[in-house]
């Protein structure tokens, strides 16, 4: 009986190999079309198109950060906008009071946002599914309490402007303020720090995470300290989310309190699920349909959340995997 | 006689009221194959949650190679080299065969903050993870995911876990419940097997009778949270305490 059991899932374990051979030759492919299409983007489509694909590129890496913790190591945070303005913040200031090239002000802005990661971290990972949500939303609603009445340092509720973006550092010479040059950056940026979070989402650390999101206790009794691990998981995924965070202030020409506040924590969880949170490039597959839903509702309609809900609501009734998760399935059933 | 290698002084653990471990003692020599029996209820799985961190003792010292481990945290009771397996099958049922088996040994290397290196490229730790699938006859399941193994594969691979560790002290709870004829013959194979290497000290509760007899050197039973008897075979099957503690179970049920 076992035998024959054993012998039907190794059956089925080559047919799974067999065509994870053949996506293994397909996934680079199609990646890379997909990086070229996005490079072309702003010689092929119209001007506003720019602007459409600079906010999903950011949102899609401040969504997969989340996902680190959320989809890879099994904690829901509704505080990640913390994370994502400080990165904006901390861009915004460097900018307007020491015109630092781009990039170092983009380093210095994860480093910020992975030390108050850090903080935050140190106190929510220790808890449990439900106080863990509701603790790293009781730190993002301080964040934002302290940006929006710091006046002196965070002009409060008008946020930081009036910055300039001047060189990008390193030697290149890019002008910033074309958006079409900025969309280019941002993307080569975007693409660099998915690359590394795809690597630790390979990675021996990414094994033992996705091994905590699914029996804590079981890796305990291996020997790992679990804490640990949630907190470093946590700090990435803050400094991470401050990179998106840091390029969005430029793009946005403000910093202000709007990019803290909890509602700015639910977009991320809302984009993850959208693309489903079981791959790794479902956060930026959520991204784009949200942006580009948003894009095309509020032409027409102010209801855009009531759109957006019906079709949050059908997709985790009916297509749990999210719109990439979906798609996978189809293609591969085929 | 050689040192004990574990032992339980005194043990306690209290539950609102209710001693539900009261007042266990017992010494474990290096490589021993101790079994811990008695009715249901009888505190055996709370004993083992305080030997191995799982729940600090209410009052009681534990003891492993003369070090006072008592209320340290699991990670660190398993890394000391005393690992566990759970009643109820307790794997990474999305991870495949081979990754359940990986987890124990990137602890085990301390390769756990490892960051930018694939671990589908750490050779020499996915043949290690192999050979300890060889081992337990999992090797050729080593790429299916383990949520869709048979019950008794799973468990299996669970033991695959513990070992993985490489620990000198290993507690399994009830290693053959649920299993079939056939599958509990291959468990308890393969736990004396391992217990001819003389790597290992073992702790077993099992409910099969059959099972305990044929491994144990010594069994202990415990009965209401209290050791009721301790001895070989020959003299547990024959000591009439035990046999009323179990005939008033079978009574009352």
């Amino acid at each position: 009986m076992s035998r024959h059991l054993s012998a039907s899932t190794a059956s089925a374990a080559a047919a799974a190999g067999r065509s994870l051979l053949g996506w293994r030759l397909g996934v680079p492919l199609i990646l890379a079309l997909l990086v070229a299409a996005l490079a072309a983007l702003p010689a092929l489509a119209p001007y506003f198109y720019i602007f459409v694909g600079t906010e999903i590129l950011i949102m899609g890496l401040f969504a997969a950060s989340f996902n680190l913790i959320f989809g890879y190591t099994g904690m829901l945070s509704f505080g990640h906008a913390a994370f994502f303005g400080m990165g904006a913040y901390t861009t915004a200031l460097l900018l307007l009071h020491f015109q630092v090239p781009l990039v170092w002000a983009l380093l210095a802005s994860m480093v910020t946002s992975a030390l108050l990661a850090a903080v935050i971290g140190f106190f929510s990972v220790r808890l449990g599914e439900v106080y863990f949500a509701m603790l790293t939303l009781a730190f993002g609603m301080m964040v934002y309490a302290v940006a929006h009445q710091w006046r002196s340092f965070t002009n409060g509720s008008d946020g930081i402007t009036g910055f300039l973006l001047r060189d990008f550092g390193l030697g290149l010479d890019l002008q910033l303020a074309d958006p079409a040059v900025y969309y280019r950056v941002v993307l080569v940026i975007v693409v660099i720090a998915a690359a590394v979070l795809y690597l630790i989402t390979r990675s021996s650390f990414g094994l033992i995470l996705r091994a905590i999101s699914e029996n804590p206790e079981r890796v305990a009794f291996c020997g790992v300290d679990v804490r640990r691990h949630r907190l470093a998981a946590f700090v990435i995924a803050g400094a991470f989310a401050g990179l998106a965070g840091a390029l969005f202030a430029p793009f946005n020409r403000v910093a202000n309190p709007d990019l803290l506040h909890w509602s700015q924590s639910a977009e991320p969880v809302l984009m993850t699920i959208l693309g489903g949170a079981g791959y790794f490039l479902g956060p930026f597959f959520g991204a784009a349909v949200f942006v580009l839903l948003e894009t095309w509702i509020t032409s027409f309609t102010e209801r855009w959340m009531l759109v957006l809900g019906i079709v949050l609501a059908l997709l985790v009734m009916f297509f749990r995997r999210g719109v990439l998760g979906t798609l996978l399935d189809r293609m591969l059933s085929r | 006689m050689s040192e004990p290698l574990l032992s339980a002084r005194d043990l306690r653990k209290t539950f609102g009221g209710v001693h539900a471990v009261d007042g266990v003692s017992l010494e474990i020599r290096p490589r021993e194959m101790v079994a811990l029996i008695g009715p249901n209820g009888a505190g055996k799985t709370t004993f083992y949650n305080m030997l191995s961190g799982r729940m600090k003792p209410s009052s009681g010292r534990v003891y492993f190679r003369g070090r006072d481990v008592t209320g340290l945290p699991p990670h660190a009771i398993s890394r000391l080299g005393i690992s566990r397996s759970f009643q109820i099958n307790n794997i990474f049922g999305e991870l495949t065969v081979r990754q359940n088996v990986e987890v124990a040994l990137t602890a085990l290397h301390r390769r756990t903050f490892r960051m930018f290196r694939p671990a589908s490229r750490d050779r020499e730790l996915l043949d290690e993870a192999d050979a300890v699938l060889e081992r337990l006859g999992l090797v050729e399941l080593a790429d299916t995911r383990a949520g869709v193994l048979s019950y008794g594969d799973k468990r299996l691979l669970e033991i695959a876990i513990v070992l993985a560790t490489r620990p000198t002290m290993v507690l399994l709870d009830e290693p053959t419940a649920g299993m079939t004829p056939e599958e509990t013959r291959r468990v308890t194979r393969l736990i004396r097997g391992l217990a001819e290497t003389g790597e290992y000290t073992f702790l077993i509760t099992e409910h099969d009778m059959d099972v305990v007899f044929d491994l144990a050197e010594r069994i202990v039973v415990m009965h209401r949270g209290r050791l009721l008897a301790e001895g070989t075979a020959e003299e547990i099957r024959s000591n009439r305490a035990v046999r009323e503690a179990y005939l008033g179970e079978e009574e009352s049920a």
